[in-house]
Formats: C-alpha cells, structure tokens, sequence
C-alpha cells in the first residue's frame, strides 16, 4: 500500500546530506567542544561552523544563535528568560490566544511568579490585530510573544507591523517561528524581531536540535545554569550531533527553499480546491497567508479522530485538533480562538506536504479523501444536517 | 493504541443505518462533546431482532456502537439490559483509559432504546 506522509508540520524525515554530516560527531569526532585537544577542537569548530549556518538561515549573526534542544526549550527560555531579565522595568507580557502551548504554559507559569498577561484574540482568519497589540502595551511592558505560523491553521502573522509597533513602544518582540522559519523566507531584519524560535526537525534536520535568536545586545536570564556553554546562557555539554545536523539543514534549506515551496503550494492549493468542492467542508486558516504546504479544515457532520485512522488505513498520514484525538481529549484552543464552534472543531483536519510529496499522491489523495468523508457520513446521525437539539457544552466528558 | 478487534469493528462497521419503523430508539452524547449516538431496535416476542445505529465520534465510538448492536442481536430484552460499558470493552479486547468514559456509549444507548421500547409498550 501507498504511504503518504501529510503531517510535515508534525515532523519531517531526516535529510539523507543531514545525516551524512552528523555521522563523524558520533564517530570519531566525540570530543567534548571545551576539551582542549584534537577531537575536542573539532568539535568546537563543528558547533560554530553550524552556528553560522543556522545563523544565515534566518539572516542573524552566529553569535545571536543560542542552541537549545527544542522548540519548547527555546519559546520557555525566550518567556522566562526575558521576563526574569527586564522584572526590575516592568510586569506585563503579551501573548496571543493561538500560541503554542509551550509560549501559553509559559505565560501562565510567569501569571503564577506575579507578572501580568495579556492573551490576545484573533480574527476568523487567525490574525493578530497589530492595533490590538498596541493598545494592550502598558508603561509595564516588557514583552510581546505572537506566534509566526500556526501549525494548526497555517495562518502567517504580520510580524513586521506588530515589530514595528513593539520598537516605537520599547517593547521585546519574541516570535515562535518553529512552523515558519525553514518553511518560508525568514530574515529576522526585515521583520526585526529581538527573540525567535525555530527548529532544525521542521526544515528536515534532527529532533532534539533548536535554537533561540536572541538579538546582540538583549539581556536574557539562563534556563539552565552550568559552565560556559553557548557564551553560559544555556550551560551543558553540547549535543555535537544534532547542532552539526541543525547547521547542514540550514544550509540545504537556504540553498533549496525557494524550489521547496515551488514545489508544494501548487500541490497545497490543488488539495483546497479539491477538497472544498466537497459539502459542508471549510477551510480553516487564512486563505492566502498561510504556509505553502499547509492545508486545515472541518469537515461537518463526522469527527476527527476517524477521519484519521481512515486516512491511515488507506496510507495517508495526517493530523486534527479534535478532541478525541488529543490525549487531552480537549478540543483545540486555536479552532475555538478562530470562532469554530466546538461541535465543528471535532471535526478538523490538517494535512501539510514536503519536498517528497508528489503529484501522484495528491491525485491519491483527492481520490481517497471523499470517499472517506462520505464513509463516515454513512454512519454519522447529523448526515442530513444537526440537530437543534445540542448541548451547548459538553459536562459528561472526564 | 487501539485493538485489532476495534480497528475491525470501526472500519467494518456492522449493522449501521437509521431505522424508519423502529420500537425503541436510544440517543447518548452530543458532537459538543466528540461523540454521539443512535440506536434503533426492532423487538419480536421480547426478542432484539434487529439493531442498527447510527455514530458521530472516534474510532472507539463507532466501534462500541457497532460491538453492542452485535451483542444485543438476538438477545432477549432482559439479556440486553445486562450489556454494560465494561461488557462492551471487553468484548473489544479492550479500549484505551481515555476512551473509557467519552466513547463508550454504546450501552447506554442501547439501555434508552430499551426503556423507549417498554414505554411505548404501556402505551
């Protein structure tokens, strides 16, 4: 059977060069980078032959390029981090309602430490209102965090106007950009952000690889105090390998992203029209501004959880806010942030697409995806329509 | 995560339709809260004859649905009302905790249908 992998914006497949470069940091060059003999100086020179690369991915220097193990690390360490640094100037951070979890338990942690949060909302689309940031930074701001791409609805901020605000204002500009940067051109002066977070897994380098841009000249408070590690703002003996591997993904993506994204949009944009001829499906996200490869919707009348497994039955691999497919059993905060009433947000579905999806598998696909909805209609009770009947909340769920 | 059982259950789903002269109809759970059921039964001399249903919800909740309209075919109305959510699950090889409480419907369902049926009975 085909196997289809649609949930880029999950993970992606290390890249064959990626893995050829990491290889020799678990071989023969194990050094310890502050060893101060031969394998340990390769090793040092590795991490900031990778710094540079990662650093020109995003337009930075390498020394605003603090390695971290992941993208939760990097967007706690830009919260706290900034928070703890800049307390003495003030207690307000703004967020937006459709962060990742890691930046909103992170507010909610400082919330609980006495700082104040603002979460703001967003339009249909998924949009933060650049107007809305301004008129939520009081004389006690210190930071804004607004997220660069939802990996849930796609949706692409206007990060360069909100940065713009935040500078006339004096206020840090953080953005999780773990969906975007290697996705999509990031050039943190153009868009003059202080703080970003991205990851090496979501442009086909390791897991277990991330980084915090922190602009030269920004005071940040470690996570993780220790020896001198990354200039001793994140203490620990670096993980070699994965630093190496984050370095040659960002050289490879810098080099094919513009083919990258030639590659998918026409095939993402083939997936939405297809997808919308069918009854009662809604896309969800902005039409326009959103990443290349990624394509959500709900699907009315049958729930996400199922949608899933039938897809996966058939080969094709994909994601959903629903409820029933969180081990959380909640629906998603960001289909609820957007307007989708929850009995809709049961049925969502997010399919994003890679360098290696091909034609074939979007005809596969569109072939394959109705015949799933219209299965699952069968079954489903509200195939002529819902009842007006409902519930309006759900008391019985544990 | 889920059983083989569930997986044949959810994608080969028995007994799934609306029934326009039923005896009994149960409904449990809302789409607010991810799942929700319907189930219709037939009754002849105190015996299930026939049981259809009808699922929004996970793979877990089409197949509970499906699993009890098998297990309540042919049974007797008093052996029906002895289907519980445990029964089910067992009869599933098992469902994930999480799915315990949300999806596993199907009894509960059944057990209205039931009381629909007696009801309509005394009438």
């Amino acid at each position: 059977m085909k196997k289809i992998y649609m949930d880029h914006v999950a993970t992606n497949p290390l890249h064959p060069d990626v893995l050829d470069a990491m290889m020799p940091y678990f071989k023969e060059n194990y050094g310890n980078p502050l060893s101060l003999y031969g394998p340990g100086f390769k090793a040092r020179e590795a991490i900031e032959h990778a710094r540079e690369s990662t650093a020109s991915l995003i337009n930075a220097k390498s020394k605003e390029i603090i390695f971290t193990a992941s993208g939760a690390e990097s967007n706690n360490f830009a919260l706290k981090g900034i928070a703890y640094a800049l307390q003495g100037k003030g207690k307000h951070i703004i967020v937006s309602k459709i962060e990742h979890h890691s930046v909103l338990n992170s507010a909610r942690f400082l919330e609980k430490q006495g700082f104040a949060v603002t979460y703001l909302p967003v339009d249909n689309h998924g949009l933060v209102d650049p107007e809305a940031v301004r008129k939520a930074i009081t004389g006690e701001t210190i930071l804004i965090s607004i997220i660069h791409a939802s990996p849930e609805i796609g949706t692409i901020q206007p990060i360069a106007e909100i940065s713009k605000i935040a500078r006339e204002k004096g206020v840090l500009l953080h953005t999780d950009s773990v969906a975007a940067a290697g996705n999509i051109p990031v050039d943190v002066d153009a868009l003059k952000v202080d703080l970003m977070t991205f990851a090496a897994h979501q442009f086909y380098g390791p897991k277990g690889a991330a980084a915090l841009y922190v602009r030269e000249g920004t005071r940040i408070v470690p996570l993780i105090y220790g020896g001198i590690q990354e200039g001793g703002r994140r203490a620990g003996t670096e993980n070699v390998p994965a630093i190496v591997g984050m370095g040659r993904a960002a050289e490879i993506t810098k080099r094919d992203l513009q083919k990258r994204i030639d590659h998918i949009r026409p095939l993402r944009d083939n997936i939405i029209s297809n997808t919308l001829k069918i009854d009662k499906v809604i896309l969800t996200g902005h039409p326009d501004k959103r990443l290349p490869g990624h394509a959500s919707f709900v699907v009315e009348y049958i729930e996400g959880e199922a949608m899933l497994l039938m897809l996966a039955a058939k080969g094709i691999y994909s994601a959903s806010g629903s409820a029933c497919s969180s081990k959380a059993l909640k629906s998603s905060p960001v289909l609820i942030s957007i307007g989708v009433p929850i009995h809709l947000a049961q049925g969502s579905v997010v399919f994003t697409l890679g360098e290696e999806t091909t034609t074939e598998d979007i005809t596969y696909f569109n072939e394959t995806f109705p015949q799933i909805i219209s299965r699952l209609r069968e079954i489903s009770p509200y195939s002529k329509g819902w009842e007006e009947t409902e519930a309006p909340t759900c008391t019985a769920k544990k | 995560m889920y059983s083989e059982k569930v997986m044949d259950h959810f994608t080969n789903p028995r007994n799934v339709g609306e029934m326009t002269d039923a005896d009994g109809i149960g409904a449990e759970g809302n789409p607010v809260c991810g799942d929700a059921m319907k189930i219709f039964i037939k009754v002849k001399d105190d015996i299930i004859t026939d049981v259809k249903f009808q699922t929004f919800g996970c793979g877990a909740a089409i197949a509970v649905s499906s699993m009890v309209t098998e297990m309540a075919k042919g049974m007797t109305i008093e052996e029906a009302s002895k289907i519980t959510k445990a029964s089910v699950a067992e009869a599933l090889d098992g469902l994930p905790p999480q799915k315990m409480h949300c999806s596993n419907l199907g009894a509960d369902a059944l057990h209205k249908a039931i009381e629909d049926y007696k009801n309509k009975q005394k009438k």
